[in-house]
């Protein structure tokens, strides 16, 4: 049999345009990795690439600017929401995300994401929450979970002492002005794939100007959980989504027919009638 | 069966082994050498021609490494619906 060269074969799937060649410092099976990925892939998908503006907060994700293939800016710890409204507001016709973690966003930023929705500002956030401080060596955060061991909390997280973790994606969803506020995870292929309709539909909703849309995301953390890459997935399914609940919090009326494109349409004969967006 | 292959950018791999854990045909192996940045990188062990070509490796992949191919014409009847699609935009 004749090898088959690789021009005959299609390409299916190949790493998208938004991100940078640059390595990653992630550590090995770190799935902040992969959400850059799937907002690399949403960005081309869109077409927005030469549009976009990318607030990196402080945190592992700290060098955010340098992987995704867009114009980019760092923020302060936890004034990334703040920053982003500036930039909007100077150029509105950008599209504006942030990319900040549980430390940057649950802890010190808290103030800002708030204020952020209770405005309605037109921005896009990616709340990545892996239940620690990773960059500084897996400190307690405010998301640690309860009895889980961390460098600074040795015996398990004391709820008595220090409360209990903090459900974000909840508490944002109280405020009128974020209009799309949704809970995913990437413990697995299915789920990675729920995360990048979300993020999909977050960027549509800024895009078609209808408030803050905020997606949190599970991640794992291998190297401060002291776990195989694979193990940590695990964890993420058997430990946190039971204390962080996988659904969309708020998705507002008129951000509704967002969240429904995807489905091709299968009325004529059972077979595609429409093509799908991608 | 659809027939598929794929290509890891051998130096940018992590050796995190999270393609291994998805692979439905059990086609991806680490490797016994170092790369360059001194981390076992994945490999396509694939004699008999198993792979499909179904990307769940390069969805699950944290550092983008691997490009996912697919043979055309292969499988018609997971085509079809498809090339009914395009034809009808056309």
């Amino acid at each position: 049999m004749t090898p088959i060269a690789l021009a005959d074969y299609d390409v299916v799937y190949r790493r998208p345009d938004a991100l940078t060649d640059v390595q990653t410092h992630y550590c090995p099976g770190c799935t902040h990795g992969l959400i850059h990925r799937l907002i690399g892939e949403v960005i081309d998908e869109l077409g927005i690439r030469e549009n976009t503006i990318c607030v990196a907060p402080v945190g592992c994700a700290v060098f955010a600017y340098n992987y995704f293939n867009v114009d980019g800016c760092e923020a302060p710890h936890g004034r990334a929401p703040a920053m982003a409204t500036g930039i909007k507001r100077v150029i509105p016709d950008r599209v504006v995300f942030t990319y900040q973690g549980d430390g940057d966003l649950a802890a010190i930023g808290t103030n800002e994401i708030i204020h952020a929705a209770g405005r309605g500002e037109d921005l896009t956030v990616i709340f990545v929450n892996n239940a620690n401080y990773g960059m500084t060596g897996g400190q307690m955060a405010p998301t640690t979970l309860a009895g889980q061991v961390t460098t600074s909390s040795p015996y398990g997280r004391d709820v008595d002492l220090v409360g209990m973790p903090m459900r974000v994606a909840e508490l944002i969803s109280t405020i009128p002005g974020a209009s799309y506020v949704v809970r995913r995870s990437v413990h697995n292929v299915a789920n990675i794939n729920k995360t990048k309709a979300a993020i999909k539909t977050a960027f549509q909703v800024q895009m078609a100007g209808l408030g803050l849309s905020m997606v949190e995301v599970l991640s794992s953390c291998p190297t401060n959980w002291h776990m195989s890459a694979d193990g940590a997935l695990k964890w993420i399914e058997d430990a946190m989504i039971p204390v962080y609940p996988l659904g969309d919090y708020r998705v507002a009326d008129a951000v509704e027919p967002l969240t429904k494109r995807r489905r091709p349409d299968r009325s004529q004969n059972g077979s595609l009638a429409t093509i799908p967006e991608e | 069966m659809a027939r598929g292959t794929i290509v890891v950018e051998t130096n940018r791999c992590k050796g995190c082994e999270l393609c291994t854990t998805v692979c439905p045909q059990d086609v991806l192996a680490m490797s016994d050498s170092f790369n360059a940045r001194g981390y076992k990188p994945v490999v396509l062990v694939d004699p008999k021609n198993k792979c499909t070509g179904c990307a769940l490796c390069a969805v699950i992949c944290p550092d983008a490494v691997i490009t996912v191919f697919r043979l055309p014409n292969v499988s018609r009847m997971s085509r079809a619906p498809l090339a009914r699609a395009q034809a009808m935009a056309a």
